[in-house]
């Protein structure tokens, strides 16, 4: 038997989402497996790894080739800028990345300051707009920022919005839209195409995308 | 900043410790032989060079350079790869010499890390440029002797896959006509693998149907041998074809090498964006998770040094190659001499004995120096203790 296929998944909410989607593929990683606290599940009749991975270091596996696939959010791909193979758009866990700040609040004529886990993403999409900014990192409860007057505006992940609401936060822009994507190694793209094509065939039609 | 610590050193820099040492330069050797073998001839050139000259032209991107000044504050760059030096020296010292050129290097380059480890600054690469030859019996010389030297080493089930900048190029052109900044984008989706954004990118375009499938196909054209067909019915034009078939030509040739074993096609390969002009291609080898090798052939790398001629070659990353050779024997391959004062002068004398007529790495050793004798016994392949009476050992 050959290498198993390594697949580093997020843990939680999407580890269901993303597991309803491999079953309809045809893999079954049964997503109940996921209340045990193991980090790795054998799929050994799929001849199949799973790493249990924090969303965010799900492309960190996949670009050191620890994992041969991984399902990452665009957020993170976009952050990180890393050398990995995009190939498909799950079209789980749908969100967007925005600028929200207090209403009626100008930036900042001096110094712009803005809150955020996405250091790249930010300085990335003000630099694209004429404007050079300064950021500060924070790792969680960004919208407090504004609210304390630490910075004029925060970049972050907006689902539905609420917790921008019940904070009295509006909504400037929107960057970008966010769903997961199926990445893969560059070297297990090539190693292990005959495995992976059928797997983003599979996929692809799950999501309903010509592949 | 805080002090250095007296084990640090600057990131991405290793030290190759005697183990991996030895390892290195089997491998090293066993590829010189090869590329020897076909013919091609070694050279070196310096570490250090004018940003100018080696920097600009060089394919590293421009903030993975290590930069100095010199004392008249010129800009240097350590070298961040072999072959624009080696295109430096073919343009001048070499520029009289006798086409085609079969050169080859094997030496230290070195590309700044941006932030984190795992990835090494400085790393060796063996590679071979052959300069003045721009048919396919070039392109598949250079590929069947990587082949080869890669299969000296012991490495067996490794994949090198080649692409045709040439025929994407030309594809492009076909469909998307004199659009150059939306083909632009298209290539950086491709360079940048980001497969959703360039199917998305495609779906906004204000094109037929047809012309949408052709390109979305492209993402599809990998394989064996039968990508050719699908390729051809892809794109019409006449560079297109012609691209196609010296794929084709290519992977007769390189069957008559019979090294095809190892050979798939992607016509969606890009491995650097304004580099390759033709024939490009990338090894891949298991538990690797990044580049075993790579090369191509460039146009227009000669010409910038004012020499007009094509060329093709190949880099080996060595240090990848040995990590990718999971099974090489790691056995001590010393032998050890212990002596003690009267001894001393038999050991010489049997030492020089081992080494001149078996061949043998030969350590002599006192042994009030020994720690733990066992120990010491325990590291060596084999030993004879003089110290004991009979001069006995484990042979």
């Amino acid at each position: 038997m050959s290498k198993p296929l390594t697949i580093a998944m997020p843990k939680g909410r999407i580890y269901e989402e993303a597991a309803e989607l491999m079953q309809q593929a045809g893999y079954d990683l049964s997503a109940d497996a996921e209340k045990s606290r193991k980090l790795i599940l054998e799929f050994p009749e799929q001849n199949i790894q799973v790493m249990m991975a924090k969303p965010m270091d799900v492309v960190t596996y996949v670009e050191y080739g620890a994992a041969d696939i991984g399902i990452a959010g665009k957020d993170v791909l976009l952050e990180q800028d890393r050398d990995v193979y995009e190939v498909l758009d799950l079209k789980i866990s749908p969100c967007y990345v925005a600028v929200a700040g207090l209403p009626n609040q100008p930036l900042s004529r001096i110094a712009p300051k803005i809150a955020t886990k996405y250091p790249k993403i930010a300085s990335d999409y003000f630099r694209e707009q004429g404007e050079q900014i300064e950021i500060i990192p924070l790792n969680g409860s960004i919208e407090l920022a504004p609210i304390i007057g630490l910075t004029d505006r925060i970049v972050d992940i907006v689902s539905t919005g609420r917790t921008l609401k019940e904070n009295g936060l509006i909504e400037y822009e929107k960057i970008s839209d966010i769903t997961s994507r199926l990445i893969v190694n560059p070297v297990s793209y090539r190693l292990k195409s005959t495995e992976i094509d059928e797997m983003v065939a599979g996929l692809s039609q799950a999501v309903g995308v010509e592949a | 900043m805080a002090k250095r610590l007296m084990f640090e050193k600057p990131l991405g820099m290793r030290d190759t410790l005697p183990f991996f040492y030895n390892q290195k330069s089997k491998a090293r050797e066993q590829l010189k032989t090869s590329i020897l073998s076909y013919g091609y001839v070694f050279m070196d050139t310096p570490f250090l060079e004018y940003h100018e000259t080696i920097g600009k032209v060089s394919a590293t991107k421009e903030q993975r350079l290590f930069k100095l000044l010199d004392q008249q504050g010129h800009t240097l760059v350590l070298r961040p790869d072999m072959t624009a030096p080696i295109a430096r020296v073919a343009a001048s010292q070499l520029k009289d010499a006798e086409y085609p050129l079969r050169l080859a290097y094997d030496g230290p380059v070195f590309r700044a890390q941006q932030a984190e480890g795992g990835k090494p600054a400085q790393f060796e690469q063996v590679g071979t440029e052959l300069i003045g030859d721009h048919s396919s019996y070039g392109d598949a010389e250079v590929i069947a002797l990587l082949v080869e030297s890669l299969k000296q080493t012991g490495l067996d089930d490794f994949v090198i896959t080649i692409g045709h900048i040439g025929y994407v190029k030309a594809f492009f052109k076909d469909v998307m006509g004199e659009d150059i900044e939306t083909t632009e984008q298209l290539l950086e989706y491709l360079y940048r693998k980001n497969y959703v954004g360039y199917r998305e990118k495609v779906k906004q375009l204000g094109l037929n149907d047809e012309k949408k499938k052709a390109l979305l196909a492209l993402l599809e054209l990998r394989g064996g041998e039968e990508v050719f067909t699908r390729s051809k019915s892809l794109a019409r034009n006449q560079v297109c074809m012609q691209a196609v078939n010296e794929l084709k030509q290519l992977f007769k040739l390189l069957s008559n090498y019979g090294v095809d074993k190892h050979i798939r096609f992607d016509l969606n390969l890009i491995s650097h964006m304004n580099y390759y002009t033709g024939i490009l291609f990338e090894g891949y080898a298991p538990n690797l998770g990044a580049l075993l090798c790579n090369g191509g052939r460039y146009d227009t790398l000669l010409p910038s040094f004012q020499l007009n001629a094509s060329a093709t070659g190949f880099a080996i990353h060595l240090e990848r190659l040995v990590e990718a050779l999971s099974d090489y024997s790691n056995g001590e391959t010393r032998v050890g001499i212990i002596v003690d004062d009267e001894t001393h002068a038999q050991g010489i004398k049997r030492a020089a004995e081992l080494r001149r007529e078996e061949g043998y790495q030969v350590l002599l050793q006192h042994i009030d120096q020994i720690p733990d004798l066992n120990e010491f016994k325990s590291q060596l392949r084999e030993y004879e203790d003089f110290t004991l009476k009979g001069a006995e050992g484990n042979e």
